[in-house]
């Protein structure tokens, strides 16, 4: 099972605990009407697909929370988690 | 009413439901959390998973901006919201009918809990609660002693919880 850590109870803790909510750091637009229909599908449907590091959002029940983290996709490792809002960290400076 | 309580020193656990308890659910921005556990005159613990007492009742920290307060006075924990409403934003919900409580207690109940618990319950320590799964149903785990448990269990989700306690509790009792 895998093992994810909570930024919110700072806690490592089984995956049976959290669920996977999509890919992270996708903003609504801002104004929807503006938006060609292509662009629209974009924002609702057309994901990167990452082979290798690909960050997603989590929520975690026992806090409530939902997180962001970095998984890499080939091994199922979790590079790192952090909290909703903050930007996307630099992986190498976390891998050291 | 006296109740007569069997305590079955051979047992491996005892599972009893408490009676009904009063809950609330409340809901505060972190930011507003101190102002409102002074007007509510109860602390509101900052870390996931602590609980504070205080003369009325408990209070348990669910999430950053959740608690869950068990009291024996509600009539005055909701003038006292109440009052702070215009200044503290916030939700308090009565929740009392919303799950069942179990006491769980006996040498085994580890092991018990185990069974349908992802997580390290052993490691939990004495005096701290949190909300998890068993065997998929959310349930808020209060640890009270090394060996003494509450499980408050969504009232809907109660039949299947009790009885895969209950087979678990069959298979403790024949030593599988």
């Amino acid at each position: 099972m895998l093992l994810i850590n909570c930024p919110y109870c700072e806690e490592t803790l089984p995956e049976l605990e959290f669920a996977y909510a999509g890919e992270a750091h996708i903003d609504r637009p801002a104004d929807p009407s503006a938006l060609t229909d292509e662009e629209w599908r974009d924002f609702l449907f057309i994901r990167t697909n990452a082979r290798g590091t690909h960050f997603e959002r989590w929520r975690h029940i026992g806090c409530g929370r939902f997180f962001n983290a970095a998984r890499d996709t080939v091994s199922d490792r979790f590079l790192t988690t952090y909290k909703a809002g903050q930007p996307r960290p630099d992986l190498k400076e976390a891998a050291e | 009413m006296n109740m007569q309580e069997h305590d079955f020193a051979t047992a491996p656990v005892q599972i009893k439901e408490l009676a009904d308890l009063v809950r609330f659910s409340l809901r505060v921005r972190p930011e507003h959390r101190a102002d409102m556990a002074a007007a509510l005159a109860m602390e509101l613990p900052q870390k996931v998973g602590d609980r504070a007492g205080f003369a009325t009742g408990e209070t348990l920290c669910l999430g950053p901006d959740e608690w869950l307060i068990l009291t024996t006075e509600p009539a005055a924990l909701v003038d006292a919201a109440r009052e702070a409403y215009a200044r503290l934003p916030h939700s308090l919900t009565e929740i009392s009918d919303r799950e069942i409580t179990l006491r769980l207690t006996g040498p085994q109940v580890l092991d018990l809990l185990a069974t349908g618990c992802p997580r390290d319950i052993e490691a939990l320590a004495e005096g701290r609660a949190v909300r998890t799964v068993f065997d998929s149903a959310t349930v808020v785990l209060w640890r009270d002693g090394p060996a003494e448990f509450r499980m408050d269990i969504w009232r809907s989700f109660a039949p299947h919880v009790r009885s895969l306690l209950a087979q678990a509790e069959a298979e403790l009792i024949a030593g599988l």
